[in-house]
């Protein structure tokens, strides 16, 4: 069989290499390094959706799965495999990479080759980190992420660039290593048991780790994924980071890099501290249920459209935690439901909020106003897409907070009452933002004569716009193949959350 | 048991006669006559570096107090990398600067020797000799350019300074040739196993004054002052060999002396030493943070890479022991290559070491800002580079010790160490400068070799460790009985 997981990351990254060798010290061969970025990350997408084409959604066991030693005196291995969690999400970052490029075409004039080869790693490294199964690989490519996106932001980006880069990348590692240090706490546990090292994912699920240890290591990884989604209170590099990074980087950022964190509370931090988990679930869901409420209200007043969206997305991001935490299989589908939701609606705003901004070199709403005259297919791209965020029936963003409430209301109705409120503050700020931008009369005049969508411009819009109905219409394409793992994901934690309990 | 024969001063004399020869070649040469003395000494480095692999696996000793085991050779290869890579570096700085050509080789050369010893030395007085020998010749190097009154300082400095630690140290020599009666390693071991019940005193004060030598030759916290002015005084070139090539070899002694010898005490000494890594890691990276000179910054980035060290030292397991190789050569490929950077920038009249001399050297020289972010990028620890994996083995030790605190404290100063690190990426891809850097028209493709040869191996390190950490394994097992 072919090793599809692994050329789903080589593909990117071997284009990478091919890039460095093209030379272009004078910038003549853009187009030709565009197009090659771009062919790259098509092809890319096409093995993702290879490898969604041949998952077998009735199984909940690991597919694909490959294994080669890598550092056999630790246990190590190069191992991948997907299930029905990251499947869709490694079918996410094959999607939207090549809408990031196709932002990118005009508005990225400087350096393009550099350019295009950090999106490229930064892609191989994404997908990485969905589909390593060994713990430190997970690591070596949730770390090595931190590189290119650091660059991308620090070099492509708006004015405060620089300190939103340093933010951005101190922040992640601040988290980041404590999770090292758990990760390998994990491994040394290991050993004590069974007299070897390991890090695979699997060996170490069935470890059984005392109480007490279990809780410090639930804390250093969730506080890695908390950082990463990003949880309220620890959510405040992400705003600089969206704002002042390039279009491409915002989509990636928003779309990929925040589900990351909460595919780290699926994949890691719920199944090995099960116990843990059960104990700090609440406060998780306290700090989510903030997050919704606080994120919608500051995403409210936000005089920055490119703002607006970034704090939007702690809003939504929130809901997704409140789903992990309700740790029923309701609440989890609809996270990654809405994981993939938010990343094709959410990329989709900094995708068209990024086209704005690179025709009036601004993002402030208020220099907007009255553009459905001039730009009337933007404006109605844009509808669509803000009515997705807002969740409106029918549209990808409804499925998966519907989903969310359900399991959260399953288990504990207090959090829904609150998380409710920001399902309708969402339409707040959403909507009035699109009313302030897109209608009333054109108070600047520069806003008049704004091109619309240009046809590169509709092929970057045009898949999300699809994406978007297709999710919201039939949703059971999507929720099919994640059914069996999500069912045994929560079977596993919750079974042994009452065998444990038991045992004490 | 050690077998006994001549082989085990091999590489060392191969080192030594290189040297001496080019001493000889240098008194021979009629001024302004170019003699290839670097590639002299690259042929003696080049045997050692046979004679190592010769050696790798018999385990033999020659008078009782050289032994050439795994972990020696080791390291032996380890300062053999470093010297070579040195030398490449070395002929633009020496043609600019207008260093003695002759001195300057012998002594890199003789200290190196000094180091090799210093990583075979079975004995507390050869330890001593040894140490002695790649002072001198350091202490030189240092202010080897005496027009310049920061390199007379500087070497003025290390040099009082470095005095008065060896005297700490041979104190120590004493105190321990008093309780053991012997200065020999494996006799001095085998005593303190037989009294590891006793609570006499001396022990205590032994080992305390052999810490403080050794803290000092690696620059722990608060041993460290001399090292900012030191590495900022010297050439850069020298300064990235002293920081690898010196610690590397103070590091082996180091282990040796306390891991073998004093072992049956660590109770006593580790938590002295636990205390020195945390303020080695903690000091090294928050005063780096507020350094603006670009050799300076590296100085404390080597004091806590010390202190990283030490957390390897304090878990005592054989994994930190490994830990210990495999850091050391991770870090001196590192170090030598990012000082290596520096100085090829340099200039006659600009050194060229500020932070801001950085400014926009992504869009002057392209590659040489790309070898020099995957050099800062591997100090700081991230994949996949070599730095990553040594502190990953590193903290794996402390952790397989139990010792969690250290670990924590390990990884968030190394967060703290990758913001200045960062400052320079920064410095080099996002900030645009106004003038142009004084920088040489072509940078010579010796340098440039041995940067790409770095480069790959810090990347060869950080993706395939397997095979060399397999090594750093087999030579640990040998040593410590």
């Amino acid at each position: 069989m072919m090793p599809v997981l692994s050329l789903s990351w080589l593909v990117p990254l071997v284009g990478a290499l091919w890039l460095v060798f093209i030379g272009n010290a004078d910038g003549r061969r853009d187009h030709l390094i565009r197009k090659v970025a771009l062919g790259v990350s098509l092809v890319t997408f096409v093995v993702t959706m290879v490898i969604w084409a041949a998952f077998d959604g009735a199984t909940a066991d690991f597919q694909f799965v490959e294994r080669y030693a890598w550092i056999p005196a630790f246990g190590i291995d190069y191992l991948v495999g997907v299930d029905g969690i990251s499947l869709l999400l490694v079918v996410l970052t094959g999607f939207l990479t090549p809408i990031a490029l196709l932002s990118s075409w005009g508005s990225v004039t400087r350096k393009v080759k550099e350019f295009s080869i950090f999106i490229l790693v930064l892609e191989a490294a994404m997908i990485g980190v969905f589909i390593s199964l060994d713990l430190f690989l997970f690591y070596v490519f949730w770390d090595a992420m931190l590189i290119p996106m650091y660059f991308l932001i620090g070099i492509w980006g708006y004015d405060q660039r620089v300190y939103a880069a340093i933010k951005f990348m101190l922040y992640t590692m601040a988290g980041s290593v404590l999770m090292l240090v758990a990760i390998l706490g994990l491994a040394y546990l290991h050993n004590l048991a069974t007299g070897a090292y390991s890090f695979d994912l699997q060996k170490l699920s069935t470890l059984e780790i005392g109480p007490q240890a279990q809780m410090w290591f639930f804390l250093a990884f969730t506080l890695a994924f908390a950082i990463k989604v990003p949880l309220f209170p620890f959510h405040t590099w992400l705003p600089d980071a969206h704002v002042q990074a390039p279009t491409a980087g915002s989509v990636i950022l928003a779309g990929v890099l925040l589900k990351m964190g909460t595919y780290g509370l699926l994949r890691f931090s719920f199944p090995l501290f099960p116990l843990a988990a059960a104990y700090f679930a609440p406060a998780l869901a306290v700090l989510a249920v903030i997050g919704i409420v606080y994120g919608a209200l500051v995403a409210m007043v936000q005089p920055d459209m490119k703002k607006l969206v970034a704090y939007s997305s702690v809003s939504h991001l929130g809901f997704v935690v409140l789903g992990i935490c309700a740790m029923n299989a309701q609440g989890v589908q609809g996270a990654v439901y809405q994981m993939l939701a938010h990343g094709v609606s959410t990329g989709g705003l900094f995708l068209m909020v990024g086209m704005l901004s690179d025709r009036r070199h601004t993002r402030l709403i208020s220099a907007f106003g009255g553009l459905k005259a001039p730009m009337p297919r933007l404006t109605a791209a844009f509808f669509l897409i803000t009515l997705a965020s807002i969740g409106l029936p029918g549209l990808n963003g409804f499925v998966g907070e519907f989903l969310i409430m359900v399991g959260a209301f399953r288990w504990n109705p207090a959090f829904v009452a609150v998380a409710g409120l920001g399902v309708i503050l969402s339409a707040v700020y959403m909507l009035w933002m699109f009313q302030r931008v897109f209608f009333g009369p054109v108070v600047h005049e520069e806003n008049a004569t704004l091109d619309d969508l240009r046809p590169r411009e509709w092929a970057a819009v045009l898949p999300l716009l699809a994406m978007s109905l297709v999710m919201g219409i039939f949703p059971t394409l999507f929720l099919k193949p994640m059914e069996a793992s999500v069912d045994r994901l929560v079977q596993r934690v919750q079974a042994t959350q009452t065998l444990q309990a038991t045992n004490r | 048991m050690l077998n006994s024969s001549f082989d085990a001063v091999v590489p060392l004399l191969c080192v030594i006669l290189s040297a001496l020869a080019v001493m000889a070649a240098e008194a021979f040469r009629s001024p302004g006559e170019d003699m290839p003395l670097g590639g002299l000494g690259l042929v003696g480095l080049a045997g050692a570096g046979v004679s190592a692999v010769a050696l790798w696996g018999r385990n033999t000793a020659s008078f009782g107090v050289i032994v050439a085991d795994n972990f020696s050779l080791f390291v032996t290869m380890v300062l053999g990398i470093v010297a070579i890579l040195t030398i490449m570096f070395s002929p633009p700085v020496v043609a600019r600067d207008g260093l003695p050509k002759g001195e300057y080789y012998t002594l890199i050369l003789f200290s190196i020797a000094g180091m090799i010893m210093m990583s075979m030395a079975n004995d507390l007085l050869v330890v001593f000799i040894a140490l002695e020998i790649l002072s001198l010749a350091v202490y030189v190097l240092t202010g080897i350019r005496r027009d310049d009154a920061r390199a007379t300082e500087a070497a003025f400095k290390y040099f009082l300074l470095g005095a008065f630690s060896s005297a700490f140290f041979l104190y120590g020599i004493a105190f321990t040739f008093g309780l053991a009666g012997s200065t020999r390693l494996d006799r001095v071991g085998a005593f303190l196993a037989a009294q590891s019940m006793s609570d006499n005193p001396l022990i205590l004060v032994a080992s305390g004054l052999l810490l403080v030598g050794f803290s000092f030759k690696v620059s722990a916290v608060p041993f460290h002052m001399w090292t900012p002015d030191v590495y900022e005084g010297a050439p850069a070139v020298v300064t990235g060999f002293m920081s690898t090539g010196v610690k590397a070899a103070a590091f082996a002694a180091f282990t040796r002396v306390f891991l073998a010898a004093f072992e049956p005490f660590s109770a006593d000494w580790a938590p002295m030493v636990w205390a020195l890594a945390v303020a080695t890691m903690i000091v090294g990276t928050v005063v780096g943070v507020a350094q603006s000179n670009l050799k300076r910054m590296l100085a404390y980035s080597s004091i806590a890479h010390g202190g990283y060290l030490l957390v390897g030292l304090v878990s005592a397991n054989d994994v930190g022991k490994a830990a210990i190789l495999f850091y050391l050569l991770a870090y001196a490929v590192t170090n030598v290559a990012a000082f290596g950077v520096i100085a090829l920038l340099g200039t006659r009249e600009h050194a060229n070491d500020e932070l801001r001399d950085f400014a926009g050297l992504w869009h002057t020289r392209p590659a040489l800002a790309g070898l020099m972010t995957v050099c800062l990028l591997s100090l700081g620890g991230l994949p996949p580079t070599a730095g990553f994996i040594g502190k990953w083995y590193v903290f794996s030790a402390a952790v397989g010790a139990g010792y969690y605190g250290l670990a924590v404290i390990g990884v968030l100063t190394s967060v703290v160490s990758v913001f200045f690190y960062l400052r320079v990426v920064v410095m080099m891809y996002m900030v645009d400068r106004d003038a142009a850097l004084a920088s040489p028209a072509r940078i010579g493709g010796l340098g440039m070799a041995a940067l790409v040869a770095s480069i790959a191996a810090i990347v060869y390190l950080g993706i395939l460790p397997s095979r060399v950490l397999t090594f750093a394994t087999e030579s640990i097992s040998t040593i410590f009985i």
